[in-house]
């Protein structure tokens, strides 16, 4: 057995004097693990929880869901029908609106908010979306956005306050949206669906939802990060808590709170988009799944690219308002309309396109013989594309299967025949592994300590029997100890009823698929990620390169990944492993910038001054010193993957991401419960975990 | 302005018409790179009219083998910036550094590693240590990046803990250690490659008025000890006063006076000056070296003072007559006097200009 000659050849060498509790605790890991993989031949449940110790989760949710519609379901179909009257009004006069005075409203707005370019920008985009033929499914996006947006900024405002007055609050609002926040979208729908039916409002009501904690972790933050000072001088003027609130806290944490705004929009944006999939309403977002489900791989395009732009727009929008919401607007004597000069423009030229469309139809409604809608001509483009480089495409999707993304799954074990490796895995081969791992994690236990050494040995044995293929008692134990060693008994203890929940929900099969593909693609997001983020800490001119396609990549809604990867290289895996890699990529270069050029300045300068050349410099102090950061980094890049690892389930990915689509399609609110909570639960856990160790780490440095 | 007391080594570091200018085409101000121009006033207007920041304009000083020098400036005068020029850890705009009689601006970026590495040892207003490193790794951090091997150069830093007192307190971590710890630390690493120039920027203002007292003792101590040549800044003109041979004053990026510190005080170049040296208690920074008159009949040479005491010491000597003192040299030997009258004079003068 590979692992148990690792294992005790790492012990064999270790000096008894370096040794410590942590490590004696690893070594007897080891032997546990070692004695799982020896005996699963034998005991099959060690690998395969058995069926028939499954706990009926699922159905349980099911009869408390049951009862729960039954008792109050007339209670939120009549605040769905509440709801349902803005967004109809909204849609309503959105459609009346000759396009011309829409896309004069939105431009003198964003050029409110940030200028020219901005203006220009918008005048394109939306330009696009008329001259594509996209409007209608536009505004219909718009009208939901519309009226979700302040409902969730207004309930977020509130809960926030509420969190920030009153302790108790805060025990009940923080863990409720680390919940909120991990759980992967689709669960959303199913209990909104079951509440509210079907229909364009559970699209709302999911959006309204979900774009809650981001204003509530805002508005928290804001006002407990206003200066005592302030809040002092507020109370000796003599202030109300109420006039404190409103004439002191509020204005000083506006930025903040506009902050929160700008996060809320871009959330509501995706949502909508995402409550699709649950019978859209010739909205953008339907357009680009049912485009996608036929496999039209050009209209999906086109239509991605309007969700795109107003992503885009959205974002540079309401950031603009929060960039000049610290500006002093100067008092004049002048009246209401010259002050808001671009109000009063704005209106101005709405009114006066709406009285130009009733002479010119074309202004009214855009005329569909000027519609230009290339998407056959995309279509053409891409299959002689894809036709001209399909052996190149088949040989690298290929290649990243067998020798990259089946070893994580099935493990090198069974990976590793003739066909594609050249050899089979002899038990020379198993050796000749085992000591090259020996070595790495020797190397590794020299140039640091022994931690490395059995990250490395973890990995390898991993690597090497599969994610599948590791016995779930072995897995668990190393979770549970590893969260107790970077945190204590409060996270392990969490880690370990977490992962039993899975265990015994019977759905830790799905959950190993999902951190198979996960970590798959963390690694590469990470690594890829970090070098980009250690240029871009080294040279401007690349940070200012990659910074925009950063801000950008961060503001699209998932959807949009899914088009270009299926475009070229098809459904399945390979295409989700990249569209997950462009989209946690961005985390991780940008904490590792960040993290290395914050590094302080006078340390650094002490390096140079002492003769550190650059490489010295980076690796010596930058880097160790960074690294706090660059965890999170990768925590975030984490989060990334596991929330586009549910969207990837509509392209053919398997796992927790799949059964939580499952329960959409099915409404079955039980499976969507365990499978959203499972994948919430594996978020969570890696979550603590990576930040624990972080922090810990800060303050080892004195960071904090 | 001359200066008698100090140790009067070769020049070991010099610089001439140094410039750092920021902006957006800083180097289009200086045609000629040697930094020379007709009026370092009227350029530095031209500069500042044009939308950049002159940090530091035209500055010339040497320093001797062996001597304190003190740069002393408020803050934004630039005095940072002209250490660092010092050791192209900012690069100047134009100018000359003269290290060893070479231009270090025409050095590259290996020669000026290996110089670094070797002949510089600098001293940071935040102590600038590694919060990862303990404080023996610390100290034998500057070794390490020179490729030396792990027990010598762990003998090498034991030794600087040593010498800063700091024994018993190798394997902490610096957050461990209060301020005056830390900044020991600081000036153990500076000196563990046994530099031949020593930059202390602004060492010990990051400390308690009472531990800064003590460290500039401990200073004073290690100086006696290593003749180092030394670059010091700092913005607390007293702690110039106590500590320099020579120290040169800065404003707005330029030097408005470079002397001894009796030099300052008796003879301030302008109001700016006059203005530091107006609190200055002068019977503790004169001294019998400022004062005495090289004619030494008369004095009575048994009870020769030497030539650092202060105007304060030497006040009860003539509590009880008005003989001259006489002023003993480093050897003992006898070389100047001083009357009642001098120190009366020295004190009138430099307290108020007659109107």
């Amino acid at each position: 057995m590979t692992t148990v000659e690792e294992v005790r050849g790492l012990t064999d060498e270790a000096p008894v004097q370096r040794a410590d509790s942590g490590l004696i605790t690893w070594l007897v890991i080891a032997a546990f693990a070692a004695a799982c993989f020896y005996f699963r031949g034998d005991y099959k449940w060690l690998i395969a929880y058995p069926d028939s110790f499954v706990l009926p989760f699922a159905d349980w949710f099911n009869v408390m869901a049951d009862w729960f519609v039954a008792v109050f379901k007339p209670l939120f179909r009549a605040l769905s029908w509440a709801l349902e009257w803005p967004m109809v009004w909204l849609r309503t006069l959105l459609h009346w609106l000759p396009w011309p005075a829409t896309v004069a409203m939105v431009v003198v707005m964003a050029h409110a908010a940030a200028g020219w370019r901005l203006a220009l920008f918008s005048t394109i985009a939306l330009a696009y979306m008329v001259v594509v033929g996209y409007w209608d499914e536009s505004m219909n996006t718009l009208a939901l956005v519309g009226v979700s947006v302040p409902l969730s900024v207004g309930s977020g405002f509130l809960i926030g306050l509420l969190g920030f007055k009153s302790r108790i609050a805060r025990r009940v609002i923080d863990p409720t949206l680390d919940v909120m926040q991990t759980v992967p979208t689709f669960a959303y729908l199913v209990p909104i669906m079951l509440l509210f039916g079907f229909g364009p409002v559970v699209g709302l009501v999911a959006s309204a939802i979900y774009a809650i904690p981001p204003m509530v972790r805002n508005v928290i933050l804001a006002l407990s990060r206003v200066p005592d000072e302030i809040v002092e001088s507020g109370q000796m003027s003599g202030c109300t808590n109420r006039q404190l609130l409103w004439s002191v806290q509020v204005p000083a944490a506006k930025r903040g709170i506009m902050m929160g705004v700008n996060q809320t929009i871009m959330a509501a944006l995706s949502m909508v988009i995402i409550a699709a999939i649950i019978g859209g309403f010739a909205d953008i977002g339907w357009e680009v799944l049912s485009t996608m489900r036929k496999a039209q791989t050009g209209q999906s395009l086109l239509a991605g690219a309007v969700i795109a732009l107003m992503a885009m727009m959205m974002d540079r929008i309401s950031r603009g308002f929060t960039e000049r919401s610290g500006e002093v607007r100067v008092q004049s004597r002048a009246n209401f309309w010259q002050t808001n000069r671009h109000l009063s423009l704005a209106l101005g030229l709405a009114a006066v396109f709406v009285a130009a469309a009733a002479l010119i139809p074309a202004l009214r409604t855009y005329s569909d013989t000027l519609v230009i809608y290339p998407a056959a001509a995309i279509n053409t483009a891409v299959e002689s594309f894809t036709m001209k480089y399909f052996d190149a495409t088949e040989t690298l999707k290929t290649w990243a299967l067998y020798y990259f993304m089946l070893p994580i799954r099935l493990g090198l074990d069974r990976v590793m025949i003739p066909r594609f490796w050249g050899f089979a895995m002899t038990p020379t081969v198993a050796a000749g592994y085992a000591v090259l791992i020996f070595i790495l994690a020797g190397a590794a236990w020299r140039s640091w300590n022994w931690r490395p050494a059995v990250g490395i040995v973890i990995a390898a044995t991993v690597f090497f029997f599969g994610t599948m293929g590791t016995p779930w008692p072995a897995f668990i134990l190393v979770v549970v100890v590893l969260a107790y060693q970077v945190s204590g008994w409060h996270l392990s203890l969490f880690a370990l009823l977490g992962l039993l929940f899975i265990l015994i929900a019977g759905i830790w099969d799905r959950a190993m698929l999902t951190v198979y593909l996960a970590s798959a693609a963390v690694f590469l997001s990470f690594t890829l990620g970090a070098t980009l983020g250690i240029l871009a800490a080294t040279n401007d001119r690349f940070s200012a390169f990659i910074r925009p396609i950063n801000d950008t990549l961060q503001t699209m809604p998932l959807f949009v990944f899914l088009i270009p990867v299926i475009m070229v290289f098809l459904v399945g895996e390979f295409s989700a492993l990249l569209a997950i890699i462009m989209y946690a990529i961005v985390p991780s270069i940008r904490y590792t910038e960040f993290g290395l050029r914050n590094v302080d300045a006078e340390v650094v300068e002490a390096a140079e001054s002492m003769g550190c050349t650059r490489g010295q410099i980076l690796r010596q102090v930058k880097l160790p010193l960074a690294l706090p950061e660059i965890m999170l980094g990768l925590n975030q890049t984490v989060m990334y993957g596991l929330a586009m690892l549910v969207i990837t389930a509509l392209i053919g990915t398997k796992g927790l991401g799949q059964l939580t689509l499952e329960s959409v399609t099915k409404s079955n609110f039980g499976i969507g419960v365990i499978a959203g909570g499972g994948m919430a639960l594996i978020a969570m856990i890696t979550d603590r975990i990576i930040q624990a160790w972080s922090n810990r780490k800060k303050q080892e440095l004195g960071l904090t | 302005m001359t200066s008698n007391n100090t140790a009067g080594g070769d020049i070991k570091l010099s610089c001439r018409n140094l410039w750092k200018v920021y902006g957006k085409q800083p180097e289009d101000f200086f045609p000629a790179s040697n930094g020379v121009v007709a009026d370092t006033h009227d350029h530095t207007e031209h500069i500042r009219s044009s939308g950049h920041i002159a940090a530091a304009c035209n500055v010339s000083f040497d320093v001797r083998e062996g001597e304190i020098f003190i740069i002393m400036g408020l803050s934004g005068s630039g005095k940072s910036t002209v250490v660092r020029c010092l050791s192209r850890l900012v690069e100047p705009t134009a100018g000359e550094v003269i290290f060893d009689g070479e231009d270090l601006l025409k050095a590259s970026r290996t020669e000026l590693i290996e110089i670094r590495r070797h002949k510089m040892g600098m001293v940071f207003q935040h102590f600038g240590l590694m919060p990862h490193l303990t404080v023996l790794e610390n100290v034998a951090f500057p070794l390490k990046v020179q490729g030396i091997g792990r027990d010598q150069r762990f003998a090498r830093a034991q030794e600087m803990l040593d010498l800063v007192g700091l024994e018993g307190r190798e394997a902490a971590f610096p957050r461990q250690l209060s301020g005056g710890q830390q900044q020991r630390v600081g000036i153990a690493r500076s000196l563990a490659v046994e530099p031949a120039v020593w930059f202390l920027d602004e060492p010990f203002s990051a400390l308690d008025p009472l531990i800064r007292r003590q460290m500039q003792d401990e200073f004073l101590r290690l100086q006696k000890l290593l003749h180092k040549t030394i670059v010091f800044i700092t913005h607390d003109f007293l702690e110039a006063l106590r500590l320099a041979d020579r120290i040169a004053i800065m404003k707005d990026g330029e030097i408005v006076q470079i002397g001894s510190p009796a030099d300052v005080v008796m003879q301030p170049a302008d109001d700016y000056v006059t203005e530091f040296t107006q609190d200055v208690p002068r019977v503790k920074v004169i001294t019998a070296g400022d004062i005495m008159s090289a004619d030494i009949a008369g004095a009575n040479g048994s009870a020769a003072v030497s030539v650092d005491t202060t105007l304060e010491k030497l006040m009860p000597h003539f509590s009880r007559g008005m003989t001259p003192v006489a002023v003993a040299g480093d050897d003992g030997t006898v070389i100047g006097q001083v009357s009642a009258q001098d120190v009366l004079s020295a004190l009138a003068t430099a307290e108020n200009e007659p109107p």
